[in-house]
């Protein structure tokens, strides 16, 4: 995978980075390096092998379908850099 | 717009343009909101209604170092809805991080299935007035629905509820064989009361508990290639999914008639116009950089439960179909009908478990289903109970009250829940079935109208309203109409 500065201005824009002009130079030629780095696996073959999403080789753990949280609004709100009494309060998204 | 043409010719929905007859071909993605009283990875209530901001844990409102644990009983009811959708198990699925920005998702990404949903393929069948159609079911997969933004409590702010962030969802997403506004109704309802009557969901549209997203395009008739397909988002109702499916199919016939091209792009309804229009702030929407959630191991399901869960599960819709029409003898109409919701088969079941099946089928789907469209409610809401309506078409049945009168005593009964027969007792509604009381009436009627007698013995037979008619008249309407006939037939002979 090539990437370039548009990759780069798009991912940042994806994962709201801001990312000031005149780094995405160097960040590109980093980036670049490290990918290919990472590519080396392609080497491999893996057509027979099946996705991996775990290294544990153990079962989900599950709980039972019962109400013992939520309750705490105060607490919940209290790290919200702007609040009222019961909601969250951000600028005005709409479309 | 201009020329907004509908052809329904063998029951096949195409528009007339100008240059030729489109077909229009829709897929939807279903949100069904999982009935569980806690949500899929956190224990807080789910609740509908509930003060702002009272049901959410740490792990809904995303603070850091918490962890989901899944609840096994949204598991449970994602595999009992794709078993109810004939659909294929999967025993390996994988839960994924659908990343995006919002203010509604604390997380900054959605836990969702991508690869590995846990439903693969399966179908609906459809029963439409040109026959029955399979719709394809795609795949079923869980995830967690999003908070709410509030836009209108201040002028310059959002408001942000995540009461509901973390309910479980199920996505059922369908392959694109529906193709007109009327199908996607029959599609909606089917699924719905499929739903409903494994209890997974309860299909409550105003409360948001079903809402879809709906993919359009269109294509010549004839055509085997789909179009370019637009997604119109979050369509909260049958009637609004009709709407928009109208207005873009018409929009996207315009745009290739005239020439150009559709985008593939997000699109929103507006109930207001009445029209859809692109939702630019989704243009990078669809790189959502899916990758198999840290947080969570895959969910490995065993033969056992889902085979459980296979034995338990209830009759369906069409099973229940095809035994209405079997033990009941209804035609396929009525008992489509009649089947359509859980609570109304059970309420026709339980009326013909000890009252006649053609009265019992025709006063609930005719007087009963008049009263609850009146009223707007549903069936379980109604004043005249399943036990009370049994009652009523028992008092007909054994002629104590003739069915004119059954639905005098019906309009009592739905306005306020009284038992009909005190209604029958306390109004004097019984008919005069005494055959002595009735022949004395008779007799008096005939010796007061010699002349007419004498008429109706020469072949005048019209007369014989006339008599019917007056013992009517005395009767104040009560007289069993047979019995009356009986009579005077015996009496007009001799």
């Amino acid at each position: 995978m090539s990437i370039d500065k548009d990759k780069i201005k798009h991912v940042s824009k994806l994962a709201r980075i801001s990312v000031d002009e005149r780094k995405i130079d160097d960040l590109t030629k980093d980036l670049s390096s490290i990918f290919k780095f990472i590519e080396q696996l392609n080497e491999l073959n893996t057509d027979k092998v099946e996705p991996l999403s775990s290294i544990l080789n153990e079962p989900l753990r599950y709980r039972k379908d019962e109400i013992n949280d939520g309750k705490i609004r105060d607490k919940i709100l209290e790290n919200s850099p702007k609040k009222n009494e019961e909601f969250f309060v951000v600028p005005k998204v709409i479309e | 717009m201009v020329g907004k043409v509908m052809n329904k010719e063998k029951g096949k929905y195409l528009i007339e343009g100008e240059k030729g007859k489109w077909e229009v071909v829709i897929g939807l993605e279903v949100h069904a909101q999982v009935s569980s009283n806690s949500k899929l990875f956190s224990g807080s209530s789910t609740k509908f209604g509930a003060d702002p901001n009272t049901q959410v844990s740490l792990v809904d409102s995303a603070f850091p170092g918490m962890l989901p644990v899944i609840n096994e009983f949204c598991v449970q009811q994602a595999i009992k809805t794709g078993l109810g959708l004939n659909a294929k198990i999967n025993s390996y699925s994988v839960f994924d991080r659908k990343n995006y920005f919002y203010a509604d998702l604390p997380q900054g990404y959605q836990i969702s299935q991508y690869k590995n949903p846990i439903v693969g393929e399966g179908k609906i069948t459809l029963d439409l007035p040109s026959g029955t159609k399979t719709i394809g079911i795609e795949r079923l997969h869980l995830e967690q629905d999003a908070g709410k933004s509030i836009h209108d409590l201040d002028p310059s702010n959002t408001y942000v509820d995540l009461n509901r962030s973390g309910v479980a969802l199920m996505e059922i997403v369908s392959k694109p064989d529906l193709s007109s506004p009327d199908e996607v109704n029959a599609y909606i309802k089917k699924l719905r009361s499929i739903m409903r009557y494994l209890g997974t969901c309860d299909g409550n549209m105003q409360e948001g508990s079903l809402r879809a997203d709906v993919n359009v395009s269109v294509r010549k008739e004839g055509n085997k290639e789909l179009g370019t397909r637009c997604e119109i988002k979050n369509v909260n109702s049958i009637k609004f999914m009709q709407m928009a499916i109208i207005y873009e199919a018409q929009r996207q016939v315009e745009l290739l008639e005239s020439g150009k091209s559709i985008d593939q792009e997000t699109r929103l309804f507006d109930t207001k116009k009445n029209e859809t229009r692109s939702m630019r702030s989704k243009e990078d929407a669809h790189d959502y950089r899916y990758f198999p959630d840290p947080d969570l191991l895959p969910l490995n399901l065993n033969k056992e439960l889902i085979e459980n869960i296979k034995k338990n599960l209830p009759e369906l819709p069409d099973q229940k179909k095809e035994r209405f029409i079997n033990n009941y003898s209804l035609t396929a109409y009525e008992a489509n009908v009649l089947v359509s919701e859980k609570e109304i088969s059970d309420y026709f079941e339980e009326v013909v478990k000890t009252s006649d099946i053609k009265l019992a089928k025709n006063w609930i789907m005719g007087d009963l289903f008049a009263s609850l469209n009146e009223k707007n409610i549903s069936i379980s809401q109604s004043r005249v109970t399943a036990k009370k309506m049994s009652q009523l078409i028992d008092s007909i049945s054994s002629g104590v009250i003739s069915g004119r009168t059954a639905k005098e005593v019906f309009e009592i009964m739905k306005e306020s829940g009284e038992e009909p027969d005190k209604i029958i007792e306390s109004k004097g509604l019984q008919q005069k079935s005494d055959p002595k009381e009735l022949e004395k009436i008779i007799e008096k009627i005939l010796t007061d109208n010699k002349d007419k007698v004498e008429q109706y013995k020469s072949g005048k037979d019209k007369l014989f309203g006339f008599f019917v008619g007056q013992v009517m008249k005395i009767s104040g309407g009560k007289a069993n109409p047979q019995l009356v006939n009986q009579i005077l037939k015996d009496k007009l002979k001799k």
